[in-house]
């Protein structure tokens, strides 16, 4: 992440002339982000956890929730970004949020690998590679194909806004 | 009951994996996402321990809130494409390659420390 934060302009008149500390001004930078990306977070977590509870995916099988939870946040994740970078002008936080808060809450990485692990461990070789390989590609696929298409619909012919 | 262990960890896990991100990519110049990869890989070996010992709440708390929430495969795809965009396709599938590869040898690590544990 290379933008800068909007936060450095939050200029802070301090009738007491005492310019803020190094310390001050970290926490100032990053107080308001962390927190919208806590709330961002928990329900992120909370939705994916709530689609393990209706899908739960038995030992040894592929994990179809798992998957659909990833690749369903990266979709999610290349309509917000065309949307937030190249047609509206959003609040600071909006993108700390959801992008980083909500979509990052919900998609998991840790789950994928430690599904991997259990199934090479149960000697499901075929479905695990098979798993490891889908998800990836059809996660990026997601990321891609979602940004084509939100492009070709919101931005007009001359990719202006 | 449950759902709150859920909220608790998701809350911690966010914020964590963003603060790390941001520590990371300010340590080096390379136009590469060490960032995400570092999170993604400590969530895996987390996670690993946490499903071979920790009890309900704990694999809730640390493994479905925390570690789902340290971890991203949003972010992780999005910055494959944004180096494949950006003409730098060998770098989209070295990360691919090395988060996939890394991350599995995590959660074999981890879950072998965690039946050590048990």
């Amino acid at each position: 992440m290379n933008d800068p934060s909007p936060f450095t302009a939050a200029g802070r008149v301090d009738p007491d002339g005492a310019p803020p500390t190094r310390r001050e001004r970290l926490l100032h930078h990053q107080a308001l982000p962390v927190a919208v990306i806590a709330c961002g977070g928990a329900v992120g977590a909370v939705s994916r956890y709530a689609v393990g509870l209706a899908w739960p995916t038995t030992a040894g099988h592929f994990p179809v929730s798992t998957l659909l939870i990833n690749v369903i946040g990266c979709a999610i994740m290349g309509v917000f970004m065309v949307l937030i970078t190249q047609k509206w002008q959003v609040h600071p936080l909006v993108r700390p949020f959801f992008g980083t808060g909500v979509l990052g809450g919900f998609t998991t990485f840790s789950t994928y690998e430690v599904d991997a692990q259990h199934l090479l461990q149960g000697g499901h070789w075929v479905t695990a590679l098979a798993y490891l390989v889908a998800t990836l590609a059809a996660a990026v696929f997601a990321v891609w194909a979602a940004e084509t298409v939100t492009r070709l619909v919101v931005l007009d012919s001359t990719g202006a806004a | 009951m449950t759902w709150v262990f859920v909220i608790v960890g998701g809350m911690v896990g966010a914020p964590t994996r963003y603060l790390t991100d941001r520590y990371v990519q300010s340590r080096h110049r390379a136009d590469f996402p060490w960032g995400t990869l570092t999170v993604n890989v400590i969530a895996s070996f987390v996670l690993g321990v946490v499903m071979a010992v920790g009890s309900t709440p704990v694999r809730l708390a640390v493994g479905t809130g925390f570690c789902g929430a340290l971890s991203t495969y949003s972010t992780f795809a999005y910055e494959i494409v944004r180096l494949a965009d950006g003409r730098a396709p060998r770098l989209a599938v070295g990360n691919a390659a090395l988060s996939v590869a890394v991350g599995l040898a995590a959660a074999f690590c981890g879950a072998a420390v965690g039946t050590l544990l048990r």
